[in-house]
């Protein structure tokens, strides 16, 4: 008998990659594709998951505006990506805690962060990241990866003062590839600690697309090196997100450890307003296609099918958001301007003598 | 007081530590059951259970970042690397990550971390464990990077390091783990961080050395002396930040220094208390001071350590050359 009669790594592959189909409720026309699944949400949490989805759509258009005009710095821009963030966000209770990557500012400021703050945080202060009390959540992370491995610390805390709560961690397709991700999630499955680690797929980092980060044919199924549960949603549907993500939540809080969540989304907009250009490697076809999936049309739909959403309620939101927006920038344009000295009296509890020797100078400087 | 060598010294810190504040956890690869390589955590998951001292899965970067996670829920987490040649794949979560974890929070967050990792050459270990990477801590700004050279320093740092609020990387030089026994005291005390120590008074010339190299620094002195030259030795004891008035004070007596480290020549710290002093010393100064550094290779093969490592010899020499200037 051949070997290969008896094994075949082939077959394993596929059987593998087989267990990691698309989890969705919602398909594109806002149809539920299955019933089994629809979370028990009532009505009033429907709109408000609804109101959020709209609302940072205006915060993304509002940003990437008032980044053109200046008046913001560093910008990651979310269109498209609100079932993924707000959805999965949606499913957490306060005490947890939320570890965002670079365009996970929207979980933030639903998490609890002042707009001011999340508009600071992009002009570059530091008042943006200091977090109120209670707000359990660390500034995104620039360091793709990073925020992986720290959850698993964050997740061993809580387990260890007892608590009822999860770390929650974001990262992109791209963030895949890194060490960190995996020893991440290998920790977080080896101290068996309540965290879920998302990985929101746009199927672009920059300018690669997710086929050249790696031959998996899901990265949700990343999850089997770990030893964790791993499943792949439709991130543009925010049933499917959210139901994901609670199940997650509750299987963490009764101790049974981590979850890797593979949501499939798109963003409409550059990677960072930082001058790229999306032109240069994806198709207006592309774009359109994913347009058509857009997870507020969907859930429009939805909504307005069970009679939840009209066109005045979503006018209003829009209406409200542009003006909390204007007056978050009004209230960080009028934050003091940093200095020096300031900064020094950040970086450490026990200032040290060569800071403090500096501390002189600067004071000085700073008082003429 | 009892007789320890500097491993029991260390061991004694954490358990003391452990001891006083529940929040302490001590972490890292084989530290647990195993007592750690250099048994410098023995004991200790016996006596404070798995709870508070625990092994990890074989990763440095997240062990650092496990330590960093830990934080948020209040712990105050002492984190082995088990050599420091490992560094590199925990430089991010150190130097990227609990280095900038107190600023980039705008201070509403603390960063108690201690970074303990054992280093040095002159014990025939393979490659990257005797490296001696100070020189990339003490260029983090966020880090204090303590060095001690002897059982009664190093106790009172370590107990010093854990109860800091910023992170402290603490190395502990594998040579003097067990090379010689001192009185250390068993109740609790702490030695600043930030403060050198005056292991010899001398006035004319003045030795600036730290970790493995203050033994010899000490021979060499001893040496000295049999030809009337008075060396002043001065054990650093933290590498960042470095205490200056102390080194000032001495090179304003003695008008001459020499600065010695193991670490490379174009790594280390030396190039760094050579600019400082000076900047606040030259006047006082008869001569340039001189560095004894290891040549600018990499770390060499272990048959080669002995004549590549610097010792008292190369400070002798270097020492009378500051005095024939």
């Amino acid at each position: 008998m051949a070997a290969q009669d008896k094994f075949s790594p082939v077959d394993v592959l596929s059987e593998v990659e087989e267990k990691f189909e698309m989890l969705q409720i919602l398909n594109e026309k806002g149809e539920v594709v299955n019933e089994d699944l629809v979370p028990d949400l009532s009505d009033d949490e429907l709109v408000e998951l609804m109101t959020r989805m709209v609302w940072t759509r205006v915060l993304d258009e509002r940003s990437t505006a008032l980044n053109r005009q200046g008046r913001l710095g560093f910008f990651a821009p979310t269109a498209g990506q609100e079932a993924s963030q707000i959805a999965s966000h949606y499913a957490l209770s306060e005490g947890d805690y939320v570890l965002p990557g670079y365009r996970d500012v929207p979980q933030l400021i639903w998490h609890g962060l002042p707009l001011t703050k999340a508009f600071l945080f992009s002009r570059g202060h530091y008042k943006g990241n200091q977090f109120p009390e209670g707000v359990n959540a660390l500034s995104p992370q620039i360091i793709i990866g990073a925020q992986y491995v720290q959850t698993a610390g964050v997740a061993l805390g809580l387990k260890k003062r007892g608590k009822e709560n999860v770390a929650i961690t974001y990262t992109g397709d791209g963030g895949t590839s890194q060490g960190d991700f995996y020893e991440g999630i290998n920790f977080a499955g080896a101290y068996d600690v309540p965290a879920i680690f998302v990985i929101q797929n746009n199927n672009y980092a920059i300018s690669t697309p997710r086929e050249l980060q790696s031959k998996a044919k899901t990265l949700a199924q990343k999850a089997v090196a770990a030893g964790i549960p791993g499943i792949q949603v439709d991130g543009m549907d925010p049933l499917a997100v959210y139901v994901a993500t609670k199940d997650a939540r509750d299987r963490a809080v009764k101790g049974e450890g981590p979850t890797l969540i593979e949501a499939l989304t798109y963003r409409y907009g550059p990677h960072t307003m930082a001058g790229d250009d999306p032109t240069r490697y994806r198709t207006s076809d592309e774009d359109s296609d994913w347009e058509k999936k857009d997870p507020l049309v969907r859930f429009r739909t939805y909504l307005e099918g069970k009679d939840l959403w009209t066109k005045e309620q979503e006018e209003e939101v829009i209406e409200k958001a542009k003006e909390e927006i204007k007056a978050a920038i009004k209230e960080a344009d009028a934050t003091e301007k940093q200095t020096v000295t300031g900064l020094m009296e950040l970086m450490y509890d026990e200032m040290p003598s060569n800071l403090q020797e500096q501390y002189e100078y600067y004071k000085g400087k700073e008082s003429k | 007081m009892a007789q320890m060598t500097m491993i029991q010294a260390i061991t004694n810190a954490m358990a003391t530590e452990l001891k006083n504040d529940e929040d302490v956890l001590v972490f890292g690869e084989d530290i647990g059951v195993n007592g750690g390589v250099f048994r410098a955590t023995e004991g200790l998951q016996e006596e404070f259970g798995e709870d508070r001292v625990f092994d990890t899965p074989l990763a440095e970067s997240a062990i650092v970042s496990l330590g960093l996670g830990l934080t948020l829920e209040n712990y105050r987490p002492v984190v082995e690397i088990q050599f420091f040649g490992f560094l590199f794949e925990a430089m991010d979560g150190i130097a990227g990550q609990i280095a900038r974890h107190r600023i980039r929070s705008g201070a509403s967050k603390k960063t108690p971390i201690v970074v303990r990792a054992p280093f040095g050459g002159g014990v025939n270990t393979p490659e990257l464990h005797a490296d001696s990477l100070e020189g990339l801590m003490a260029q983090t700004p966020g880090l204090k990077v303590v060095i001690p050279s002897n059982p009664i320093d190093a106790k009172g740092l370590l107990i010093s390091a854990i109860r800091s609020e910023d992170p402290v990387i603490f190395l502990e030089h594998m040579k003097l783990y067990r090379s010689f026994r001192e009185d250390v005291p068993e109740e609790e005390y702490e030695v600043e961080i930030g403060k050198a120590s005056v292991k010899r008074e001398g006035e004319d010339v003045t030795l600036i050395a730290y970790g493995a190299m203050v033994q010899e620094a000490i021979k060499a002195a001893d040496q000295l002396a049999e030809e009337d030259i008075k060396a002043e030795v001065i054990d650093l004891r933290t590498v960042s930040p470095v205490d200056y008035e102390t080194l000032v004070e001495s090179v304003k007596k003695t008008n001459r220094a020499v600065v010695i480290q193991e670490a490379q020549r174009q790594a280390g710290i030396a190039a760094n208390v050579v600019s400082e002093l000076s900047e606040r010393a030259i006047l006082h100064l008869e001569a340039p001071i001189l560095r004894v550094t290891a040549p600018d290779t990499v770390y060499p093969f272990t048959q080669a350590e002995s004549v590549w490592l610097p010792n008292k010899d190369d400070i002798v020499e270097r020492a009378k050359e500051t005095l024939e200037f």
